[in-house]
């Protein structure tokens, strides 16, 4: 194989790398607070509201049910105003963090789900504001389920990354794809592949260990 | 120190309302342990949970330390909530947190320093034991200790009120005694006033002053611990004490009973003793003046709190005159008679 193709896979391998991370940072940075807005407004819950909770459950429905590749395309207006181009790989981070918030809120209301409720009241028999109790006892006991979350949300941000060729994004998928496909080479599809293999089961044990560090239960 | 003016909650409006509680008015003196006893769902819970408005009542007042709770907006409620501590069934730590944060989690929420916390907080693992478990999480203690570190925590904010919703009901007896004996403690150490409800006689008989009695949702029976075992009021609260103390009449015997005497039959009592006459010889002292064979077919003597109480089922052989004398003899001696019922004789 020639310096110029491994150069190519170091390459794409760095992209998607970069279109993961990010999307996974501003998706949690979202999500997460998304998510606990999700739980807290639940009826019944320390910040019930309701009809709020419906729309927002509503909003997040829908983003999560787009298929990615439609989506992609679907906000190119919005992705151009947000980094002034509609191609290349930070104009897929844009749809990637669309795409990953919901499902980050959904996989975070359902880690505070897990948390037995007689903690809340505890809390609350205790004099604690909702954001004490979101703060001091929501979030930490849910870490390990969050942290799970998050990571079930990388390792599909990998694989939606691959769909990012479709606005000229690069990565490994893309890679994959033009070479691999298009061209006939299967050695560079195998190879884009074994290095997605690898990718996924990195980010998926560096979760586990740091849920194993989290919890305490 | 606690007070309860007609506290009523009800869930849901119109034919399916449930009245989880129907005007109850309870008073609980400063230092006071009382206990509040009842089945599943005859509000027990509920109530506990109105004092600190966990369930914010329907109707009434719920005044403690002479603030009424149910007037004051969230922010007065949350600093009220600092004077009563609370503890549960299922312990409710933070399964994140070591013994020590648990503890001072409650600090925490107030605002208070480091420094302040860690001053705190360790006399309070001391008080409860806890002291070599600081650094340890819930997961890794047993039942007892998890109940331990949650009155801890209770404690931190320096309450005047402790409320135990079950405390003991997830433990066994063994550690339900030594969690009994830490409660009884903290009464008397720090004058704390205590709420408990529970399902269990045996915590009632521990460690209570006095002792409410809940049934769908009304408090049909209120008396001093010691007049409760004697002889409590209610059907409901002597149907309690006989399966606590298991003084039933044999299933044999039970199955002959009947409602009115014939004109063969001879009463079976169930008596009460307590005080002086649990040591007198009142019953071969029975049989002698009124002339009445006493076959005594269950007895026993129990200790509550410091008092004596004995407890007999008999069958009076006799005449109807002779054991209806009988009967009006031991009432005389302020003992508490109970006729279950006639059987005939020779059967």
């Amino acid at each position: 194989m020639s310096s110029a193709m491994l150069e190519l896979i170091l390459e794409a391998t760095l992209d998607t790398l970069y279109m993961v991370a990010l999307a996974g940072a501003v998706s949690a940075v979202i999500g997460i607070p998304l998510g606990v807005l999700l739980y807290v407004t639940r009826p019944g819950q320390i910040l019930a509201q309701p009809v709020a909770q419906r729309v927002l459950g509503v909003v997040t429905n829908i983003g999560r049910s787009i298929p990615f590749i439609i989506l992609m395309v679907a906000i190119i207006p919005f992705t151009r105003l947000i980094v002034g181009s509609s191609i290349g790989t930070n104009a897929a981070i844009v749809p990637l963090i669309i795409a990953a918030i919901p499902f980050v809120a959904r996989l975070v209301e359902g880690a505070l789900n897990e948390i037995p409720p007689g903690l809340i009241e505890a809390a609350q028999a205790m004099g604690a504001t909702p954001l004490q109790i979101i703060t001091k006892v929501l979030l930490p006991e849910a870490k390990g389920g969050i942290i799970n979350g998050l990571t079930i949300t990388v390792v599909t941000l990998v694989s939606y990354s691959a769909m990012a060729g479709a606005v000229g994004g690069g990565g490994l998928g893309d890679l994959g794809i033009r070479y691999g496909y298009n061209r006939f080479e299967p050695l560079i599809m195998l190879i884009t592949v074994a290095i997605l293999v690898v990718m996924v089961q990195g980010f998926q044990s560096l979760g586990d260990r740091l849920v194993r560090k989290a919890d305490h239960k | 120190m606690i007070k309860l003016e007609g506290v009523s909650k009800t869930y849901g409006a119109g034919p399916t309302a449930v009245h989880a509680l129907k005007n109850i008015d309870l008073e609980v003196p400063k230092g006071a342990i009382h206990g509040v006893i009842g089945l599943s769902g005859a509000g027990k819970s509920t109530l506990i949970r109105c004092v600190n408005l966990l369930e914010r009542p329907t109707e009434g007042h719920v005044i403690v330390d002479g603030q009424d709770l149910t007037q004051q907006d969230s922010e007065a409620l949350r600093q009220s909530r600092h004077q009563l501590g609370m503890i549960f069934q299922h312990f409710n730590l933070l399964a994140s947190r070591t013994v020590f944060d648990n503890v001072a989690l409650p600090l925490e929420l107030m605002g208070v320093s480091k420094g302040e916390i860690r001053e705190r907080v360790e006399p309070l693992l001391d008080l409860t034991g806890l002291t070599d478990k600081a650094t340890q999480y819930p997961a890794q203690l047993s039942g007892g200790q998890k109940q331990r570190v949650a009155i801890a925590r209770a404690l931190a904010s320096r309450p005047k009120v402790l409320l135990c919703d079950e405390a003991t009901s997830a433990l066994d007896p063994q550690t339900t005694a030594s969690i009994l004996e830490l409660l009884q403690d903290i009464n008397r150490k720090l004058g704390l006033t205590i709420l408990l409800i529970t399902h269990e006689m045996e915590v009632v008989k521990s460690i209570c002053h006095r002792v409410g009695l809940i049934s769908d949702g009304e408090l049909v029976e209120e008396a001093d611990v010691g007049d409760f075992f004697t002889a409590p009021a209610t059907r409901l609260g002597r149907e309690f004490l006989n399966a606590f103390l298991e003084l039933e009449p044999p299933q044999a015997l039970v199955e002959r009973l009947e409602e009115t005497p014939g004109e063969h039959t001879h009463p079976v009592v169930r008596l009460a003793f307590s005080g002086a006459n649990v040591a007198t010889p009142l019953i071969s002292r029975l049989a002698r003046d009124s002339g009445v064979d006493v076959s005594i077919l269950q007895a026993k003597v129990e200790s509550i709190q410091g008092r004596t109480l004995g407890l007999m089922i008999a069958e009076l052989v006799g005449t109807p005159e002779t054991t209806s004398q009988a009967l009006k003899q031991l009432e005389s001696h302020d003992i508490n008679v109970e006729v279950l019922g006639h059987v005939q004789r020779n059967a």
